[in-house]
């Protein structure tokens, strides 16, 4: 795979629910090759402060646009949000390893179910697109009503969509994995996918592990180079550190030691 | 109308001789196949490699980068394959670019992991030179090599005596005098000194109310420690007569060039690989302007041509 560094166009900067953005970018190569799971790293001002660069997982792709979510958190996802449509974006990608999912079933007895939690739906919306013929379904986890997002995307493209919250505005109410227990009593389950908050997934990967389902999971992590050079942004597998950035960001769960 | 000669970036650092004097700094840039498709590695003036030990290392606990004001802490802790799997798996692409590779090598416990390393080293052609770093900040030492000055001549004499390849010795920052240090290294034989790894650094999460980084402590790079590499460079090469490597924080050729006027022959770019991967080679074209727009043949018409201050 050839990861590209392009002077990309600003189609789109709108904000979204809650905390969150959405940006889309104008990239005909990137649009190509990128797959669910994979990322970009933005370079979101020329100046020194900050930084470094900023991993964001690509939500999907229109054409020659790409479409990316990000949350406001810090200086840099700040300036993020203030740049301007016709404006240009400095960005590596499409970086990393995405989910694997072209071995599985069109269209499927067993569901696939997709686990969001906060940002994680981003990846998730393009991976739901490239499995919308076995009508997977879609758990989202948020901490409150409002901070739920992409669900008319998902029901756009025919997925089951159920939601929990912490403080049950919406939904179930409790953790998105306590959801997904609920789901697999009663459902006959292929695959999951899921990508969020750490503690997420490694209770995501608990479940998989006592129902002996596969998982693949897409991990965060703080990263410099997105590469795979700097080593910075490591985790620890069965077979020893692996880069989120390169060998990642999505791994299978009974490949991580938690 | 006059034509000029095309000014000549090429130096020399020991018996290697560089096209030109921009290099990527170890541990920035892994072992550059990770860099193949952003940047045309040719052009590079040499490449430093990963630091290499005598077996693998895992490295750190994670999080092992922190973002800081115009720089960044890491603690990788030297993760590597070891020498074995580095000749095996990472050098036939490094040796097929056909541009000088420095290897760059550390002991995990003991200095007489220099001779295993140098000894698998030595005979291999495509080696151009070693760089020794004797002053990683990540490997929870109470004192690093390069912080005594006994122990610095003590190491450096010892493998001077192993090698006929450029020994290139790398420095702390982390030192009350640079030239004492500097002047150990050079009396014990290296052909060249590369000025300076990291800082030392730490960082704390003030809502968590603890340390950003996995070790707790770290290395400090970027722009934000330019102006003490300067300095050091400039103290040692008011003192030293072997070739320094100038690095730290450079972004772009006006660092690039403060640098080579503070006496530095050539100059490794690190954290701005992370940033711009295409730095090195924006330097390599920035500095044949300069050169032109100066009126200078060559780059021993800039190193260490700091004027006095004029009022």
């Amino acid at each position: 795979m050839n990861i590209r560094q392009i002077e990309a166009k600003i189609i789109s900067n709108q904000k979204l629910n809650g905390n969150y953005g959405h940006l889309e970018f104008e990239s005909g190569i990137i649009a190509k090759q990128a797959q669910p799971g994979q990322f970009v790293n933005i370079r979101v001002v020329d100046t020194l402060d900050p930084l470094l660069r900023r991993p964001i997982s690509i939500h999907g792709v229109s054409g020659s646009k790409v479409k990316i979510i990000y949350e406001i958190i810090g200086k840099g996802t700040q300036i993020l949000s203030a740049r301007k449509p016709g404006e240009f974006l400095d960005i590596l990608g499409p970086l990393g390893n995405g989910f694997d999912y072209l071995r599985l079933a069109k269209t499927a007895q067993r569901k696939n179910i997709l686990i969001a939690g906060g940002m994680g739906v981003a990846p998730l919306v393009f991976l739901a697109e490239k499995l919308k013929l076995s009508k997977p379904m879609i758990l989202i986890g948020a901490r409150t009503k409002k901070q739920l997002l992409c669900l008319q995307e998902f029901k756009a493209l025919g997925c089951v969509v159920k939601v929990a919250t912490d403080d049950g505005s919406s939904g179930f109410k409790g953790r998105v994995t306590d959801l997904l227990n609920v789901v697999l009593s009663q459902t006959k389950v292929a695959h999951l996918f899921s990508c969020g908050p750490g503690p997420m997934l490694k209770a995501v990967s608990q479940v998989a592990q006592e129902n002996k389902i596969i998982a693949q999971l897409s991990l965060e992590a703080h990263m410099a180079c997105g590469v795979g050079a700097c080593l910075g942004c490591e985790v620890l597998t069965k077979n020893g550190y692996k880069s989120v950035c390169k060998d990642g960001p999505v791994f299978f769960s009974e490949e991580l030691t938690w | 109308m006059v034509k000029r000669k095309k000014p000549n970036l090429s130096v020399k650092i020991g018996s290697l001789e560089l096209k030109n004097p921009v290099m990527v700094a170890s541990g920035t840039f892994g072992y550059a196949d990770e860099f193949k498709s952003l940047i045309d590695l040719k052009k590079l003036g040499a490449i430093v490699t990963k630091t290499i030990t005598v077996r693998p290392r895992q490295g750190n606990l994670t999080p092992r980068t922190c973002e800081t004001p115009a720089g960044m802490l890491n603690s990788i802790g030297l993760e590597n394959p070891g020498i074995n799997k580095f000749l095996q798996f990472k050098f036939s692409f490094l040796k097929e670019l056909g541009i000088p590779v420095i290897v760059s090598i550390a002991a995990e416990e003991t200095p007489d992991e220099f001779a295993t390393l140098i000894k698998q080293l030595e005979p291999v052609n495509e080696v151009s030179a070693i760089e020794l770093n004797i002053s990683c900040p990540n490997l929870q030492k109470t004192k690093l090599i390069s912080q005594d000055a006994q122990a610095t001549f003590e190491v450096v004499s010892a493998v001077r005596k192993l090698t006929k390849k450029c020994l290139i010795v790398k420095l702390s920052p982390n030192v009350t005098s640079i030239v004492e240090i500097a002047l150990a290294a050079e009396n014990a034989g290296a052909d060249a000194l590369a000025l300076i790894n990291t800082l030392g650094g730490m960082s704390i999460d003030v809502k968590k109310r603890v340390p950003k980084l996995g070790a707790w402590v770290g290395g400090l790079s970027g722009p934000a420690i330019r102006p003490v590499a300067v300095k050091m460079v400039w103290e040692a090469y008011n003192k030293i007569k072997i070739p320094i490597i100038g690095m730290g924080g450079i972004m772009d050729t006006n660092s690039a060039v403060e640098f080579l006027i503070a006496g530095a022959t050539a100059v490794s770019v690190g954290t701005a690989n992370f940033i711009e991967p295409q730095t090195s080679l924006q330097i390599i074209s920035g500095l044949q302007q300069y050169l032109m727009d100066n009126n200078m043949q060559n780059l021993s018409q800039l190193t260490g041509r700091l004027k006095a201050c004029k009022d």
